[in-house]
């Protein structure tokens, strides 16, 4: 194939935006790559979360707005090609992919990446037990479902109480599944309203407090035992449903040169989505776990318009500045800033999440000058905002501090 | 379910069509290079397995290790079987496609107390007969692996020890034992045996007719000799191993076996590459009663990575891919437990404790002699069919690379549709997800099956004797 002017990798609704949005601005060769046999990403089996309002003025279930997406890449003349798996990130802009036909090295000016986010597999969770057939995470489940017309289990118990949680519940119980119990290690749901009272409404016990500290079974699950309150109790079920813990996809990153940060174990970026490397950028939820659909759309089609700009002009290797950050703030992104950019910036605004729930005073500091601050509670896993001030990215330290109120 | 009752009424048929020269018990890695080594020597074998699959016991969970056998206690049986073992692995692995990663190993001293007891090590490893020895400052050391941690004070290099892939050669073992018309009885739990001049062999799935027995049943050989009527020489004492599995970026930073002095605070825990391109760190060694939990444990989990980072610091924030652990079928003594029983045409292969892998060829070629002792030779066969497993190393050409692979189905381990396809229709096919996974590596990368769990589901549906989906309807 002839040099791409960028290649897409990850074609769910931030891979999808960008590359709609650069052919808008007037990239020229863009081609996206998918590993699966359609575009959509994670919408493709979430089938009870409504997508496309904001972008497309109307809902889409599922698969319906992977098909839109494909449509909106195929009117702006994006090269798609599915069924192709990126296998290694060189260090100037050459990609490994392979394909039905075999592997194959592909060439662009840019390569972006938008490799989403999965939740952590049990073995990541370092969760004790026997380790049978049984165990999976919410979009395994849904896959099974969604694809297939399957199910892993009949009586699971559910691990978990984020958003995603709730969403696990209605596949069990759409799909003649009955969960056993739900638990939470935390001594609070995760998400916000439903989890406190939905499982109770549909009969199923929500525990607080609760942990797996064993797994059951030879082959298939046939027992859990949790830790609830301190005290021991086995629950008889059939498999585990993990649901949440997302992480970026991050698996391209690692060995490469592009750099994965310690905090959001996502792609390292600047304001413009650019990478340490600046042949790369990346955007959606490979930068942090987890955001909307949506969400991931806008930012996509925001980096997009940020890369059509850095193609057009000189490119940009400005010199980094890092962001740092106190304990308990999990991730900040963009995790650093580069100097002598342009005007417009595909990020106006930090994102942080806490790792725990915390009480005290946050602040943003340049050069130990305090330029924001906020006093309240602060929950584990929300979106916090914070915009970036014109002047940080010429700042030399750029600092998130939390005086934490015990 | 049709697919897989029509293949165990296959089996059940040719269990009804008459008598074996030997029946082997157990398809652990032992198992199967017995089964190969008699069936090279021409003997009809049969080799009657408990579990669904082969490598359902103690050898699905190992470090994948070919030793040298430079620790061997001297002149030692295990000693001299390791060596042959490895030996034999070394001429053979090409013509089966195995994989040999030459990586290496470094003894690593973190202390003065440590660095002391190397030079006996090197003695000890000279005398067993071991060459590439070296004694190395902790500078040299680093100088052949740059991501030790700093305060390495010494070690000691071994060079012969390597890294192989722990299931696809036992599989290529079973696999050439089967070409030469040897039978693979799986979901055959030996009940009770009867001598009377040949061996009558009660099992779950039937009875088995031979004129010898090998017993090499793991976690399970004091067991199966009580079975066959002697009285067990040996109590099976499982030790439980746990592992962690780093992401493949940690290969990068671990090109050889790092292997620990041993002593009563590291336990013997190794950090070591692995044919797949991982890293393992583990085994613990847990003594328990249990056969059959190799349960994993968080706090252990924990402690491993933290030993991993402490000697290499990169590891320190590394993901987990995954975590297992196995039961060594470690017996009262150290040494290896092997009885032959002229009288009964019996031989017991058992405490085969942590070198089975490395020991395994040797180990059927001990046993080929013994019965060799006690019975006339078979008529070797006049031609031996060429046998050759998938790769499924890093360090060679993988079916992704190879044009018309049909689709990747696990993105994380680039399993192709046709290498799934090619294992469900082997002439030793996969009797669970495990074997499955273990022929393929499908599902056993970084998202642990989140994006082909689903797939693999479908794929399989009534090839595994534990599907994968529960069928609509089904009542748990």
């Amino acid at each position: 194939m002839s040099r791409a002017d960028v290649i897409v990798i990850g074609g769910g609704p931030a891979g999808v935006a960008a590359a709609v949005e650069l052919r808008r601005q007037g990239a020229g060769k863009v081609v996206l790559l998918d590993r699966e046999p359609h575009l959509g990403g994670a919408t493709r089996h979430c089938s009870h979360s409504p997508f496309g309002m904001r972008e497309f003025g109307r809902i889409y279930f599922g698969a319906a707005y992977g098909r839109r997406l494909e449509e909106e890449a195929a009117r702006h003349g994006v090269d798609v090609r599915t069924g192709h798996s990126v296998v290694q990130l060189g260090e100037e802009g050459g990609i490994t992919v392979t394909s039905a036909r075999g592997m194959e090295r592909l060439e662009a000016g840019r390569i972006l990446v938008t490799t989403g986010a999965r939740e952590k597999p049990r073995s990541a969770r370092l969760i004790s037990g026997d380790r049978p057939i049984g165990v999976v995470t919410t979009g395994t489940l849904q896959s099974y479902v969604a694809f297939h017309g399957l199910m892993p289990f009949r009586r699971p118990v559910i691990v978990g109480s984020e958003l995603v949680s709730l969403s696990a519940v209605l596949t069990c119980l759409t799909h003649g599944a009955r969960p056993v119990a739900m638990i939470e290690p935390r001594s609070h749901a995760l998400a916000r309203a439903p989890l406190t009272w939905f499982p109770g409404l549909m009969g199923i016990a929500f525990m607080k407090e609760a942990e797996i500290v064993d797994i059951l079974g030879r082959t298939r699950v046939e027992a859990v035992t949790i830790r609830h309150k301190g005290a021991l109790q086995t629950l008889a079920c059939d498999g585990v449903l993990l649901t949440g813990q997302f992480t970026p996809e991050s698996a391209l990153l690692l060995p490469s040169t592009i750099g994965v940060d310690a905090g959001s174990a996502g792609a390292r970026i600047d304001q413009y989505g650019r990478c340490v490397n600046p042949a790369f950028f990346a955007g959606g939820n490979v930068l942090r776990a987890v955001e909307t659909g949506g969400w991931a759309f806008r930012e996509g089609r925001a980096v997009g318009r940020a890369l059509a700009a850095d193609l057009s002009g000189p490119g940009n290797a400005g010199e980094i500045v890092p962001v740092s950050f106190d304990d308990p703030v999990k991730l900040v992104v963009p995790n650093m800033l580069r100097r002598g950019g342009g005007e417009s910036p595909a990020f106006r605004d930090f994102q942080l999440r806490f790792h725990r729930r915390a009480r005290g005073r946050l602040s943003l500091e340049l050069e130990g000058r305090k330029v924001w601050s906020r006093q309240g509670w602060w929950m584990p896993e929300r979106r916090i905002l914070v915009p970036v001030p014109p002047a940080a990215p010429e700042a030399a330290h750029i600092h998130f501090r939390f005086g934490e109120e015990l | 379910m049709a697919i897989l009752e029509a293949r165990l009424a296959d089996f059940d048929g040719r269990i009804s069509d008459g008598s074996y020269d030997v029946a082997i018990i157990g398809g652990g890695v032992v198992g199967c290079a017995v089964a190969r080594r008699f069936a090279l020597a021409g003997a009809r074998i049969v080799l009657i397995e408990k579990g669904a699959d082969i490598l359902s016991g103690a050898s699905k969970a190992n470090s994948a290790i070919l030793h040298t056998g430079f620790d061997a206690p001297a002149s030692s049986l295990e000693l001299e079987l390791v060596r042959a073992g490895r030996q034999e692995y070394l001429e053979i692995c090409d013509s089966l496609n195995l994989s040999l990663v030459r990586t290496g190993a470094l003894v690593c001293a973190w202390n003065d107390l440590e660095a002391a007891k190397l030079a006996a090590i090197e003695a000890q490893g000279r005398a067993n007969g071991i060459d590439g020895l070296r004694l190395l400052d902790g500078a040299e050391a680093r100088g052949t692996m740059p991501g030790l941690a700093g305060h390495l004070v010494a070690a000691l290099e071994v060079e012969g020890e390597h890294v192989i892939d722990p299931w696809s050669a036992p599989l290529a073992y079973l696999s050439q034992a089967v070409a030469l018309g040897g039978r693979f009885l799986r979901n055959a739990e030996l009940l009770k045996g009867v001598f009377d001049g040949g061996w009558t062999l009660e099992t779950s799935a039937g009875v088995v007719k031979a004129r010898s027995v090998v017993n090499a049943a793991g976690l399970y050989g004091d067991i199966v000799d009580e079975r066959l009527g002697f009285t067990a020489d040996f109590r099976i004492k499982p030790r439980k191993g746990q592992f962690v599995v780093l992401d493949k970026a940690a290969f990068a930073h671990v090109p050889r076996i790092v292997l620990p002095v041993p002593t009563e605070i590291t336990k013997g825990i190794v950090v070591c590459p692995t044919a797949f391109g991982n890293v393992i760190v583990g085994p613990t060694a847990e003594e328990q009663e249990d056969r059959v939990r190799a349960t994993v444990e968080t706090e252990t989990l924990e402690a491993l990575l933290r030993w991993a980072g402490e000697i290499v610091p990169a590891l320190e924030h590394m993901p987990v891919t995954a975590v297992y652990a196995g039961l060594r079928p470690a017996s009262e003594e150290k040494g290896y437990r092997i009885f032959s029983r002229p009288e009964r045409r019996a031989i017991t292969l058992g405490g085969i404790r942590s070198t089975g892998l490395s020991a395994a060829l040797g180990l059927a070629q001990h046993a080929l002699a013994l019965h060799e002792g006690f019975s006339d030779r078979f008529a070797t066969p006049d031609d031996i069919p060429s046998v050759r497993v998938p790769n499924l190393g890093e360090t060679r050409e993988r079916d992704w690379q190879r044009p018309d692979h049909g689709e990747i189905v696990c993105h994380c381990e680039l399993v192709t549709r046709r290498e799934i396809e090619a294992a469900l229709d082997s002439v030793v096919p996969p009797g669970d997800f495990g074997g499955l996974r273990r022929r393929t590596r499908a599902g056993m990368g970084r998202c642990q099956g989140f994006y082909c769990n689903a797939r693999l589901a479908e794929m399989t549906r009534g090839r595994l004797a534990t599907p994968l989906a529960v069928e609509a309807g089904d009542t748990p």
